[in-house]
């Protein structure tokens, strides 16, 4: 007997219904999905256009050249010539202290923010009344290894602060006004949330392309990205980066200053003790300060001149009449 | 408790154990961190890497001591390690389960009825060990690093899955997630070896574990044993239906092939299974059925394998620059008689720059370490001996921070150097761009510093003639607006005048310059403004250069860096030197 093997109507119209369904489900994610002109050329993302603005304007511009051999002593008396910490950190404030901690280098090299300074200085924020004391850098080398090996993280640690390690997430796109080269670049914006003092804290030392490494340069670790590529401009780029940040202090350490291959030394015998700590409001003028421990003048460095031109302070630190103490 | 928990509790336990050994090989002072952890323990149990690296240096190395641990087991009680103990075995038993527990039971005995093809491991130990012994006449390699599944294990966890941790955001254990260059062939072995259970159960214990063979032979002897105790069964086969190692318990018991799972003395309801020094009522056989054919051919492919393989040079004359071994690596061949390629280098190095090597180092390299400057947060840190202190087989010799940089009894040998870096001129952006950098000086952590610089002025290309007009104070103005006003004023410009002065550019603007000192006489009118750029070149100077690669890392040159770290002149091999 031969087998009816036709389509049942029913079937056949079940059949059609499904792969019209289908025809229909594939026509819909194509039309809606449908990108008939190409992707576009790649635009700036959102971005911050300014840092706060950290300064104490009630303290107007000070400045306190303090000597003598010891770190610690130096920073107090240092701190005292400029009117006692109290003077720019109240209760409730918190506190950022931005440190040179570039290199995997241990204290004694002085390639980095010495510790008992950091432990001093957030140890003093504290006692003035500092909700909170955060320490950070995005350093050159591994970062945690910079911390580790430098002491800054112990110290930190030691102090209360809390240490802020560079993770990708706490970046943001920035441009800076009026700038030509921080223009739609990763500054460590997530370091300084929520701060209301930021306080540089910088060794003096000797380095090859910009002529010295002091206050100003250190806000270099604020950036992230290839950074380096700002090598190319490094007058203009340290000039720019204290356009960017008006700080609280700037505490520029040069009881001992890196006075040859820095800015990463390595050997006792790149160092000199200069016995100079100096605390300013001004981060021009300190930097014009501590140009004179490394045996330079103001005008041998160019980002001097390009930041008092930008109306970010004097190079002629007499000017303000520093105190000026033994420790 | 029965003992097949017992024997699941104890499998868990050191899978977990391998997870939190892989976790802890992280620098650091945490508790989490390497801070006294015993992080090549399972390693160090592994009687291979021990038997293997003995045959190919003569010595047995500081940890590796711990296989006898597991030799006295395995000789008293059987393969116990392979059942309890080795955590890709516990891989292995757990995927087999996921991909049958669903089976009905005639296909489950049938997959793990035993196969003649069981003897083909012992062939590769064959292969394998006769590879490593000819290392001290200098005809050998070690190989086993690829098989050995401690080693593969270890490594498929610190270099596959913790990072794919991080990366999911499950895990942070270093600032940046970490990236291993040729993680995707040592994932496709995991991976491939993990999913051959789906076909066969306990695929790679059965045919491919050269530890299995060798704890095979080591337990044949076995004081217990399980067996048929001659009473009792009644042939139901659910003994088999379990059996990890495919022994065949229910007939004449392949003892070397038992993995001490247990299942069968569990699943056995009528006690016809028992483990006691008693031999099995069916008989034994101690040995699958080695073919003297196939271990001689084997023995025999192991024997050449090293020579074969060295025909490329690679190990003599066409050594391969490229190829950066950590600080404290041995000399190539002596590195290649130890190197097992567990990844413990790679794992701990906290700037994540020691890297699986693909064929850099010919097939012999393979995931042995390599040091790559484009990925991690730095070059190689000359303050770190964290490698050598972890490499379980001292490939990587345990330096101390004296020896690696050259002070107290070894200055006079001076700093350990992994290779030397070359400034390529033509990429370089002071020496072919007319452009200044110097960031690789400026990293350069030795004192005094291996790269130094050359200053030099050189006239930059105009665009359009500029002509003085006149000197007024600090400013030249010029005839006319010929100059992209602000381009001069970085610091780095000077303008040379006639007089042979050379003034740094301050400032300018479309048709005049001002300069420090002011320029004064001596730039008369008419005269060609002639702008130079100070640039300073980098030199390496190869007696300081100890091969970090800080240099590499930095270069903004991204791609191919325009300053480049060889091995040349690497401490560990003489014949390499290239300074008088």
């Amino acid at each position: 007997m031969p087998v009816d093997d036709r389509l049942s109507r029913r079937e056949f119209i079940g059949r059609a219904a499904k792969a019209g369904a289908c025809l229909l489900a594939a026509g819909a994610v194509a039309y809606s999905t449908h990108d008939p002109d190409g992707p576009a050329p790649a635009a700036a993302g959102p971005q911050a256009s300014a840092l706060p603005d950290f300064a104490v304007n009630a303290a107007g511009r000070r400045m306190c050249i303090a000597r003598g051999e010891d770190r610690v002593r130096n920073l107090r008396a240092g701190l005292q010539g400029v009117g006692g910490i109290e003077a720019f950190v109240r209760r409730g404030d918190r506190v950022v202290l931005k440190v040179n901690a570039a290199f995997a280098s241990p204290p004694m090299l002085s390639a980095t923010t010495h510790p008992d300074v950091v432990y001093e200085l957030a140890r003093l924020c504290f006692a003035a009344g500092a909700t909170s004391v955060v320490v950070t850098d995005n350093p050159i080398n591994d970062p945690a290894s910079c911390f580790a090996l430098s002491g800054i993280g112990e110290a930190a640690r030691r102090a209360g602060a809390e240490l802020v390690l560079p993770e990708e997430r706490l970046f943001r796109n920035m441009t800076v006004k009026d700038a030509r080269l921080i223009r739609n670049w990763p500054v460590l914006l997530g370091a300084l949330a929520g701060a209301t003092r930021l306080i540089g804290v910088a060794p003096v030392k000797d380095h090859h392309r910009s002529g010295a490494s002091m206050g100003m340069k250190n806000w270099y670790g604020l950036l992230g990205g290839r950074r380096n590529i700002f090598h190319q401009d490094i007058q203009t780029i340290i000039a720019e980066l204290a356009a960017m940040v008006r700080p609280t202090l700037v505490v520029l350490d040069g009881t001992t200053t890196m006075m040859t291959n820095g800015p990463t030394g390595g050997s006792l015998a790149d160092l000199k003790e200069t016995r100079t700590l100096v605390v300013g409001t001004d981060q021009v003028a300190v930097d014009a300060c501590g140009a004179t421990l490394l045996g330079k003048t103001a005008a041998d460095l160019p980002f001097i001149a390009k930041a008092e031109a930008l109306g970010l302070g004097t190079a002629d630190y007499r000017s303000l009449a520093p105190a000026e103490v033994s420790a | 408790m029965t003992i097949r928990t017992a024997r699941r509790v104890s499998q868990i336990f050191f899978v977990l154990l391998l997870v939190w050994f892989c976790v802890a090989a992280t620098l650091g002072d945490r508790f989490w961190q390497l801070r006294g952890w015993p992080v090549n323990w399972l390693l160090d149990l592994d009687p291979l890497a021990g038997l293997a690296t003995l045959l190919a240096t003569r010595t047995l190395y500081a940890g590796l001591l711990w296989g006898l641990a597991t030799v006295a087991l395995t000789v008293v009680l059987g393969r116990v390690f392979c059942g309890w103990v080795c955590p890709f075995g516990a891989l292995h038993q757990f995927v087999g389960w996921l991909g049958r527990r669903r089976l009905r039971s005639k296909l489950r005995v049938e997959a793990n009825r035993y196969r003649p093809a069981q003897r083909f491991k012992y062939y590769v130990l064959a292969a394998f060990l006769a590879a490593a012994a000819l290392a001290p006449l200098g005809s050998g390699t070690l190989l086993i690093g690829l098989l050995d599944p401690l080693p593969l294990v270890q490594r498929s966890v610190s270099l596959v899955l913790l990072p794919l941790a991080e990366r999911s955001g499950a895990l942070a254990l270093s600032p940046l997630p970490r990236f291993y260059d040729g993680a995707g062939l040592i994932a496709a072995v995991f991976a491939t070896a993990l999913a051959l259970n789906l076909w066969v159960p306990r695929f790679y214990c059965r045919f491919v574990c050269p530890l299995g063979a060798l704890l095979g032979l080591l337990g044949r002897y076995a004081l217990w044993r399980i067996g048929r105790t001659g009473e009792g069964c009644t042939g139901c086969l659910k003994c088999e239906r379990n059996c990890e190692g495919a022994c065949r318990p229910t007939g004449r018991i392949q003892i070397s092939e038992c993995v001490m799972c247990v299942n069968c003395l569990d699943d056995c309801a009528h006690g016809a299974i028992a483990y006691r020094t008693r031999p099995s009522s069916e008989g034994e056989s101690l040995l699958p059925d080695l073919r003297r054919r196939g271990f001689l051919l084997s023995a025999a492919t192991g024997l050449v394998a090293a020579p074969t393989l060295r025909l490329g040079a690679a190990t003599g004359p066409n050594w391969n620059p490229d190829l950066i071994r950590p600080p404290g690596a041995l000399a190539e061949e002596d590195f290649l008689a130890r190197c097992i390629k567990c990844g413990q280098c790679m794992r701990v190095c906290p700037t994540n720059v020691i890297h699986p090597a693909g064929f850099e180092g010919g097939l012999e390299g393979l995931w042995t370490p390599r040091l790559n400057f484009r990925i991690g947060t730095s070059g190689c840190q000359h303050t770190c001996i964290a490698c050598g202190q972890l490499c379980p087989t001292a490939a990587i010799r345990p330096l101390s921070l004296a020896e690696r940089r050259g002070l107290q009894s070894f200055a006079g040998r001076g700093p350990v150097r992994i290779g030397t870096a070359f400034v390529d001129r033509g990429r370089c952006l002071p020496w072919a761009m007319d452009t200044p950098c110097i960031v690789c000086q400026e990293n350069c952590p030795v004192s005094p510093k291996a790269i130094f610089t050359r200053e030099v002025f050189t006239p930059v290309r105009a665009t359009a003639p500029a002509t003085v007009a006149r000197a007024e104070g600090s400013r030249i103005v010029l005839q006319g607006d010929t100059l992209v006003a602000g381009r001069f004023g970085t610091g780095d410009y000077h303008v040379l005048l006639p007089d042979g002065r050379r003034l740094r550019i301050t400032a300018n603007g479309p048709g005049w310059v001002e300069t420090e000192p002011a320029p004064g006489p001596g730039t008369p009118a008419g005269s060609a403004l002639a702008v130079q750029i100070r640039l300073q070149q980098p030199v390496v100077d190869p007696r300081h250069c100890i091969g970090c690669g800080v240099c590499e890392h930095e270069c903004p040159v991204l791609g191919r860096r325009a300053i480049r770290v060889t091995a040349e002149n690497e401490s560990r091999e003489p014949h390499h030197r290239m300074m008088l």
